[in-house]
């Protein structure tokens, strides 16, 4: 294949030249290139390798179809791997590199494979690779399996998505979605016209007709030009449709002109799909050098770029479309050698060359590009051996169903085409021109037209006809199949990208892999870039011939979205790094920021995890501020812990029934450390309900739980009980929380501006904080006496600072949440889904009081009543005193005692070292963990191939009697 | 994706939706009364129909109510939607 640019045509800048490279070395094309046709102008005949056997790729197609041409490409300060070279519009500074191939294109090491390859049939990795074990292999199979590379640099920031909403959406612009277009814009409903082309027209710039006296071209400019001006249209060049899902939405992927993505989200009322058909190619013998091309390609590349792909041409055919393109060929001043036909009467009669009929190519040579074609007739006979440098192949037109069959629409197999289109519709769209096999030039305008009439009126928008488009009708579009050369050992390709063969597809059937989607696995048929756009249906038809059966029965595959390759960007678009999840800050976050402390996540929050003071490292500072709240006093900023008021009438019967713990007992003022279960028993949260008046509950969820909870209240009140006047409504963010604890604790309180009287251990009070509204609670997360004392969010930031000056004769620290991670361990307190999994109930963590009190059937109480809950052996919570200085990680395995074998009885869950006790300390999930308690079992504990000894002890290591509390 | 009528806010897509399963199970109780069997069916059985199904919604991304929707599992068409506590609507042909 030697391309050569043409002196006039197509619609580039001749007067635009634009400076390029690919694999290193310069070249120049033109405005309106595509990197493809600006390489082909060049003479550059080998843009690529295939997948598996390395063999050198030229160009099949000029658009979306193109299997085989990807690079990797740097442009504009963006990186893209596995570009595909047709789909690449020219732009200065534009670097691309060819890929899978090693030293270079023209010539590649890895091509050995291609020698080898009768060891590589279908199935090859499933045949080879499964002893030992994939695991084995997969390391270095990966290394040379690919494509394109990615930098491993972040992209260039992306456009954020977009949601639409229209009337009709007309997808496609070539002439049957024009001129659906255009008939649905007549009156008052919005449309939307979308077309994966810089311009609209499709395929119109490739046909001599005239449309209602105009050159076609011209025509497709003109309506689109009318339609830019009316402000009820849309029109979306350069954008794809790349998904058709429920309730008539359409996924688009716009490319804008800076080489971004934009992802669109339209929810239409009709969708008009003019997405047209693509040509198919003919499998014969050697059928995949350079220089073998789909008809329509090599027309395009002539019409739109004007860039003649080769000089001697050969047509091979089994259709009257490729006529029209020998024709269009032969007057850019190609020289056609032939026109193969695999019909023993083409009836064609006014071809611009000898028609060789009932024939077809059974050999091509030529390494890096085609110099000579053999062809034979197929009932056999003498061949012929023609010299040329580019075959134009047209194995005639598949209907672009994807969007269809997404949608749920049924397929049906047309003989008068031999292609699959749109049969039963489920959704309200409707496929018109090529996309329903219609593919002659008047019948497109007419079928484009009444459908844009009737889906604008189907949406009650009076339309306002424009006048059916008119051309004259063309010659009949009449095609025999002709699906693969019997009797040959040459390979006949199908998959151009994957090297899927005849052979290959044969051999599969074979061993049984008759499904087309088992096919598709075992020997990748259709898995490559172009999604099988080029093989899908060639695959099938040997497999149906492979198994004797008709192609309708063989079926198709999945067609699934993406209908072609989307970036992640797109679908990502703005949701990443900081905006991937909001960032929740405490609200005195700037006062911890001022004291040096250290923030990390925890639940979705930025918390202080420390505070460090000069010259100390993270785990001193930890420690420190571990053993401080048990000498003296330390400040803690809470603020993150739920705060959900239940109020109303029914409050307390409400929360009865929603929590383990008897709640409607409990007297205002006072507060309750209780457990939500689900309804299978199991602990969904703990947290302390505080009751502030007889019809006002205060509950104070985990940190990272709140929505949880809320959530699940909420469908219990609005699902199960209607009845009940009682209202749920998550306060956290408007209040701001700081606790106060440790021995010293009262003695900072004593200084507090404040009208409020704190009352015992579990009290709640309302009053005024530093002259504002206030609330006092005494509860503890630490084991010390605790005043948790809240006031709106927004003078969270001013308490802090005010209590750390008050503070500061009784010795008041800060700490951070790793340091209570360690008071509340020493404790035996727990951590929700650290120490308690989602198998773990009350009577496991020792709570057994309100099962027995409580008559009304709370959430989940009936779950507690099976056998399973009253097991001895169940998980229980408990305390490990380990032996020696070193901490046990969390997780190790707790080993039942003496026996045979080594059995794992449970797990640690929360571990570290205590710095007031001096001694590393454990809670633990262990088998019938209470009794072995009560026995003072010895046990070992086991981590990464060390042992420690331990004894099970009560989870409690500090204050067990809770004097300090009461204090 | 579907398009889901909230009969408090109107349509919107499903993504601003969760769907809480199979609608009308009725809780069974008192406890002592139920047996495993039957508590097994409420907490883990489910019809499961091609065709007409009752399930709820949560309007989690918009007003926050439950509400019940009659969809049909082979089109996903929606039939009906209809407040908690109202009684499926009758008729509901897929
Ligand atoms: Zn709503």
């Amino acid at each position: 294949m030697t391309g050569q640019r043409l002196e006039s045509g197509g619609t580039i800048r001749r007067d635009r030249p634009i400076a390029f490279r690919f694999d290193g070395a310069t070249f120049t094309g033109f405005e309106g290139d595509t990197l493809a046709s600006a390489l082909l102008a060049s003479g550059v005949s080998v843009m690529g390798r295939s997948f598996r056997y390395h063999r050198p790729r030229g160009l099949w197609g000029a658009w979306t179809e193109e299997p085989a041409a990807l690079v990797d490409l740097s442009v504009g300060g963006r990186y893209e791997p596995n570009a595909r070279a047709t789909l690449v519009p020219l732009e200065p500074e534009l670097e691309a590199t060819s890929v899978n191939r090693w030293p270079g294109l023209r010539f590649d090491l890895g091509a050995f494979v291609d020698v080898l390859h009768p060891l590589f049939p279908a199935g090859f990795y499933y045949k080879t690779f499964m002893k030992p074990g994939w695991a084995t292999w997969e390391e270095s199979v990966r290394a040379r399996a690919g494509l394109g590379r990615v930098n491993g640099e972040a992209g260039a920031p992306t456009r954020t998505a977009r949601t639409a909403h229209c009337d009709v959406l007309v997808i496609g612009g070539g002439p049957a979605g024009l001129a659906a277009a255009r008939a649905a814009a007549g009156g008052e409903a919005r449309v939307m016209l979308v077309d994966d082309r810089p311009a609209f027209g499709g395929s119109l710039p490739l046909d001599a007709a005239t449309i209602d006296g105009h050159n076609a071209e011209a025509w497709a400019a003109a309506v689109a030009a009318d339609l830019a001006t009316r402000p009820m249209v849309t029109l979306l060049p350069r954008t794809t449709a790349i998904g058709y899902f429920d309730h008539d939405l359409v996924a688009l992927a716009e490319r804008r002109p800076d080489g971004r993505e934009r992802l669109w989200r339209v929810r239409a009322r009709r969708v008009v799909l003019a997405t047209g058909a693509i040509e198919r190619p003919l499998v014969f013998p050697d059928n995949d050098r350079p220089g073998i091309m789909a008809a329509s390609a090599a027309l395009g590349y002539v019409w739109r770029h004007g860039v003649l792909p080769g000089a001697d041409i050969v047509v091979v055919t089994n259709n009257g479309g490729a006529y029209q393109a020998a024709r269009a060929l032969a007057a850019a001043g190609a020289r056609i050698k032939a026109i193969v036909d695999t019909r023993a009467t083409p009836g064609v009669v006014d071809a611009v060359a000898e028609v060789i009929p009932g024939s077809i190519v059974t050999r091509t040579q030529g390494r890096l590009g085609i110099h000579h074609v053999e062809v034979a007739p197929l009932g056999g006979g003498r061949a012929r051996t023609l010299a040329c440098d580019l075959v134009a192949v047209s194995g005639g037109w598949n209907p672009s169903v994807h969007l269809f069959s997404q949608s749920g629409g049924k397929l049906r197999w047309d003989e008068a085409i031999a292609a699959f289109v749109p049969d039963r519709s489920v959704q309200n769209e409707q496929s018109v021109g090529a996309a329903r096999g219609v593919f002659d030039l008047a019948a497109c305008l007419e079928d484009g037209h009444v459908a844009g009439l009737a889906a604008a009126a189907a949406t009650g928008h009076a339309a306002r006809d424009p006048g059916m488009p008119r051309a004259q009708e063309g010659a009949p579009y009449r095609i025999e199949p002709f699906w693969f050369v019997p009797g040959t050992r040459r390979r006949q390709w199908i998959d151009r990208l994957n090297d899927v063969t005849v052979a290959d597809v044969r051999l599969a059937a074979r061993e049984n892999f008759a499904s087309v989607e088992h096919l598709k696995r075992y020997t990748t048929l259709g898995m490559g870039t172009d999604q099988g756009k080029t093989s899908n249906v060639n695959g099938l038809a040997v497999l149906a011939a492979a198994t004797g059966r008709a192609i309708p029965d063989v079926g198709t595959t999945t067609f699934r979205p993406p209908t072609t390759p989307t970036s992640f960007a797109a679908f990502t678009a703005l949701r990443r790094c900081a905006l991937h999840a909001p960032t929740r800050r405490l609200p005195a976050h700037h006062a911890h920021a001022r004291l040096g402390a250290v923030f990390d996540e925890y639940g979705g929050w930025q918390r202080p995890a420390c505070y460090p003071r000069a010259g100390e490292d993270r785990a001193a500072a930890i420690r420190r501020e571990a053993a401080h709240p048990r000498r003296a006093v330390g400040l803690f900023d809470a603020s993150s812990l739920g705060k959900v008021e239940v109020t109303g009438p029914d409050a307390a019967r409400f929360l009865d029934l929603m929590i383990y713990n008897a709640i409607g007992n409990l007297a205002p003022g006072r507060v309750r450390y209780a457990l939500m279960l689900n309804e299978n028993g199991k602990v969904f949260d703990d947290g302390v309900v505080a009751r502030l008046g007889p019809e006002r509950f205060l509950l104070s969820p985990s940190s990272s739980h709140t929505a949880g909870v809320v959530a699940a209240l909420e469908e219990w009140r609005q699902c199960e009980y209607l009845d009940m006047k009682v209202r749920v409504e998550d306060v956290t963010a408007a209040w701001g929380t700081v606790a106060v604890t440790g021995p010293r604790a009262h003695a900072v309180l004593d200084k507090l501006e404040t009208d409020i009287v704190p009352g015992p251990h579990m009290s709640v009070a309302e009053g005024t904080v530093l002259g504002a509204l206030g609330r006092i609670a005494r509860v503890s997360y630490t084991g010390e006496a605790g005043f948790e004392i809240s006031v709106p969010a927004g003078r969270a930031d001013a308490l802090w600072d005010h209590l750390l000056a008050l503070g500061e004769d009784e010795g008041i620290a800060p700490f951070g949440l790793e340091a209570l991670m360690i008071l509340r361990m020493e404790k035996g307190y727990i951590l929700i889904g650290i120490d308690t999994d989602g198998n773990t109930e009350p009577q496991d963590l020792g709570m057994t009081g309100p099962l027995r009190a409580k008559t009304v059937d709370f959430v989940g109480r009936r779950s507690l009543l099976r056998p399973d809950s009253r097991r001895t052996d169940r998980l229980e919570l408990v305390g490990l005193a380990v032996e020696g200085a070193e901490p046990i990680p969390g997780g190790a395995h707790v080993l039942a005692p003496g026996g045979r074998g080594e059995r794992s009885i449970g797990h640690v869950s929360s571990s570290a070292f205590s710095p007031s006790l001096g001694r590393p300390v454990a809670l633990a999930m262990v088998e019938g963990g209470r009794a072995r308690q009560t026995a003072g079992e010895r046990v070992a504990v086991f981590s990464r191939g060390t042992r420690v000894m331990a004894r099970i002890v009560a989870p409690a290591f500090v204050d067990p009697e809770g004097a300090r509390l009461r204090d | 994706m579907l398009l889901i009528a909230c009969p408090f806010c109107g349509p919107r897509d499903e993504t601003e939706f969760r769907c809480g399963g199979e609608s009308h199970i009725a809780r069974p109780g008192p406890a002592e009364t139920v047996s495993d069997e039957r508590w097994g069916d409420y907490l883990f059985n489910r019809a499961n129909p091609k065709g007409v199904h009752l399930e709820r919604w949560l309007h989690g991304h918009g007003c926050g109510q439950w509400f019940n929707v009659a969809r049909d599992t082979v089109s996903h068409r929606v039939l009906a939607v209809y407040r908690m506590g109202d009684p499926p609507p009758k008729d509901l042909t897929p």
